[in-house]
């Protein structure tokens, strides 16, 4: 029963490591950018839900709307200032426009919001299946989580902007020669990328503490994430999500729960050195 | 002309010597003393800090309003106070320290919040010949470092939560079972090593010993661990993980006979939790309804020094319009003991005031204080007593903190935690 117990649990939260990985993915398979600035993102995007819920009363699910929105200018606001110069350089120079975007987020979030916790105070309960009890806030974080990766899926899929962003994923050389207008396809998959990880930072927010330094730890699982899933491949970047929070749940109920990164972290090396490519196989 | 000249330097000359003479014969001027700290304004610590911090500030109010401190040669010194914001960071403690010392030269210290930092920062008072009185620093270890200018205000963490073991015994004397998890910092360890070692000893059988990282949110992995006979779950760290553990255990319906948690439950603010709270056990410093008085001191032959509960209390309530915690207290009282030092050494040298504190054996608004002079544990407070409160719900349904043990100083008799409807 414990073991059913922590599974269910590190599933739930997996959906959410999967959303925020799923942004990571998008940005790294459409423009081969490593966006460093995830983690202080998804922060801003906890911070963004705990405003609208602290000063405007807005139900923190409803706010993930306009969160989700934010995030998108907020994407593109950062690729037009720092991403676009760079993205024909090598990778290095997306690496360090993208870490000093880290930076400044994180200075001005620490002079803004200093760095003691915050709390979103909303309690939906608790959920009893038989002896497993669930609290509500996590089940609504998952729901929430596959309703968003659905709805990027109908628009990557069954609209032409999405099909526009997987024709420059595919080859952008190519998608120019048709007449698509690479840059500001560039701009909304950065756009989108970072509204996913600022909806996931407002899906943490419901039931963890925060501060500006919080969306660290999730970069990095959404790191591990996306190369178990694929680099650049949405659908693997959520597997690997339910993948990982499933190992969160399992691995404390036969070690200490200290052990869980070493394991994380032991196989994120693993998979780079037997299939680099991820478990569905990455962009090449 | 040169003559003139000359006879007029020489006037001037003589008077300059007359005005320095004229100064020099004044009577002295009151001196400033420098107490020097650091505040964790921001970061993890900050609830807890920023308490402490506040009842420091009182008693410097308070004492300078009262014309500060005589000293033998009959002039009196007042106080005035330097800190910085350590950001609850331990990289910066020592840092800041040296420069409190050197460049804003202080002339006493009080240690940061937290045992982590205050470990860091009594090497560097040590170093430099400072004395400091920690508050907010429970840990046994950093007094059996050989350190001879630390004294502590707190009770250490080794009788720091050994009472839950008596509570639980209390409410069940069946119980067996008892689970802690704590937070990896060196508090928080140091505590528990004690509760488990008094634990074991008492026959309790400890189904589950494990730490987690400071900072960590998420505690379903742990209380999924948790058998369903656990007892009584004890342990915690600091206030912001140990009320998410609190908010945690309450949402996935965790309802032992005893929880108890270090630090968080004697907040104020870990009343907004609301259910979460009820029925959790804290054990506290100190607690606005303590009943150390003036009284209590003659019965004990004990000195009675500074003010009253009441007194502490109001002033308090009046300046911060809230409640003090038992971290308010602590800050309060690390200057007031500073205070009666230098007033019984007639002195602000170090080694005089180093002799008036290991002599100290008092009581105050915050309890009996007494240090260790021993060269093992030099610093140790072995006065003090803790006090064991928990949050219940009055009639009306609102949450009410309780003093429940030692028995001789409750207010309630002690619950067991309500089980889940």
């Amino acid at each position: 029963m414990q073991l059913l117990s922590s599974l269910i649990d590190g599933i739930l939260i997996g959906f959410v490591y999967g959303v925020a990985a799923v942004g990571l993915t998008l940005i790294w398979g459409v423009m081969s950018v490593i966006n460093l600035s995830h983690g202080p993102v998804m922060a801003l995007g906890m911070f963004s839900t705990y405003l609208l819920f602290a000063n405007l009363g807005v139900n923190p699910y409803l706010a993930l709307i306009g969160v989700a929105v934010f995030g998108l200018v907020l994407g593109l606001v950062i690729y037009t200032v720092a991403v676009h110069r760079v993205i024909s350089a090598p990778h290095l120079s997306s690496l360090l426009a993208t870490f000093a975007v880290n930076m400044i987020i994180i200075g001005i979030g620490t002079a803004v919001f200093s760095t003691s916790p915050h709390n979103i105070d909303f309690s939906l309960g608790s959920i009893s299946l038989g002896p497993i009890i669930l609290p509500a806030t996590r089940l609504l974080a998952a729901v929430a989580a596959i309703l968003f990766t659905a709805l990027l899926y109908i628009f990557l899929y069954f609209t032409r902007p999405g099909k526009a962003i997987r024709a420059v994923a595919n080859n952008r050389t190519a998608a120019e020669l048709m007449g698509i207008p690479s840059a500001q396809v560039l701009a909304l998959s950065f756009g989108i990328g970072t509204a996913l990880a600022c909806v996931a930072g407002g899906l943490i927010a419901t039931f963890f503490p925060f501060t500006i330094l919080s969306g660290g730890p999730y970069e990095l699982k959404s790191f591990v994430i996306c190369v178990l899933g694929g680099l650049g491949n949405p659908l693997g970047a959520l597997l690997g999500g339910l993948l990982l929070g499933g190992l969160e749940g399992l691995i404390p109920t036969v070690m200490p729960v200290s052990w869980v990164p070493v394991l994380e972290f032991g196989l994120f090396i693993l998979v780079l050195l037997v299939k680099p490519s991820g478990l569905l196989g990455a962009k090449s | 002309m040169k003559g003139k000249v000359t006879v007029m330097a020489a006037l001037v000359a003589v008077f300059c010597l007359f005005m320095v003479g004229a100064v020099q014969a004044q009577a002295p001027a009151a001196k400033n003393v420098v107490i020097g700290f650091t505040a964790s304004q921001t970061g993890k610590l900050n609830v807890e800090g920023m308490r402490q911090i506040n009842g420091l500030n009182l008693w410097m109010e308070r004492v300078n309003a009262a014309g500060g401190v005589k000293l033998a040669d009959g002039s009196a010194v007042k106080f005035s106070s330097k800190f910085y914001d350590d950001e609850s960071n331990k990289g910066r403690v020592q840092e800041l320290y040296t420069k409190l010392i050197n460049d804003d030269k202080a002339n006493f210290l009080v240690s940061p919040y937290s045992s982590g930092l205050t470990d860091a920062a009594a090497v560097i008072a040590q170093q430099n010949n400072r004395i400091m009185i920690t508050a907010g620093a429970a840990s046994d270890s950093t007094y059996k470092k050989g350190f001879t200018l630390v004294f502590q205000t707190y009770t250490p963490a080794s009788r720091y939560l050994t009472g839950a073991v008596d509570i639980l015994a209390k409410l069940n004397p069946k119980a067996k079972k008892i689970a802690i998890v704590h937070e990896k910092d060196k508090f928080s360890t140091d505590v528990v090593n004690d509760l488990k070692k008094y634990a074991e000893g008492k026959g309790y059988q400890i189904v589950l010993f494990e730490g987690y990282d400071p900072g960590t949110t998420d505690f379903a992995p742990f209380i999924n661990k948790f058998p369903a006979d656990v007892d009584a779950i004890m342990g915690g760290g600091h206030f912001a993980d140990t009320s998410t553990f609190a908010k945690q255990l309450h949402e996935k319906g965790i309802k032992p006979t005893v929880v108890a948690l270090l630090v968080a439950p004697p907040e104020p603010k870990f009343a907004e939790l609301g259910e979460a709270a009820v029925g959790i056990i804290g054990a506290s410093q100190w607690e606005p309804a303590a009943k150390y008085a003036p009284e209590v001191a003659k019965a004990k032959n004990l000195e009675w020094f500074g003010p009253t509960v009441a007194e502490f209390v109001e002033a308090y309530k009046k300046k911060y319009n809230e409640e003090p915690s038992y971290h308010s207290a602590g800050g309060f009282v690390a200057g007031l003991l500073i205070e009666k030092a230098i007033a019984t050494a007639g002195s602000i040298d170090t080694e005089k005031v180093k002799a008036a504190l290991d002599a100290m054996d008092i009581m105050t608004f915050y309890g009996h204080i007494k240090f260790d002079t021993s060269p093992a544990a030099h610093g140790l407070q072995v006065g003090h007593d803790m006090i064991y409160i928990q949050w219940q719900k009055d009639p009306k349904g609102a949450l009410v903190k309780e003093v429940v043990w030692p028995e001789e100083a409750k207010t309630k008799d002690v619950i067991p935690m309500p089980k889940k409807k």
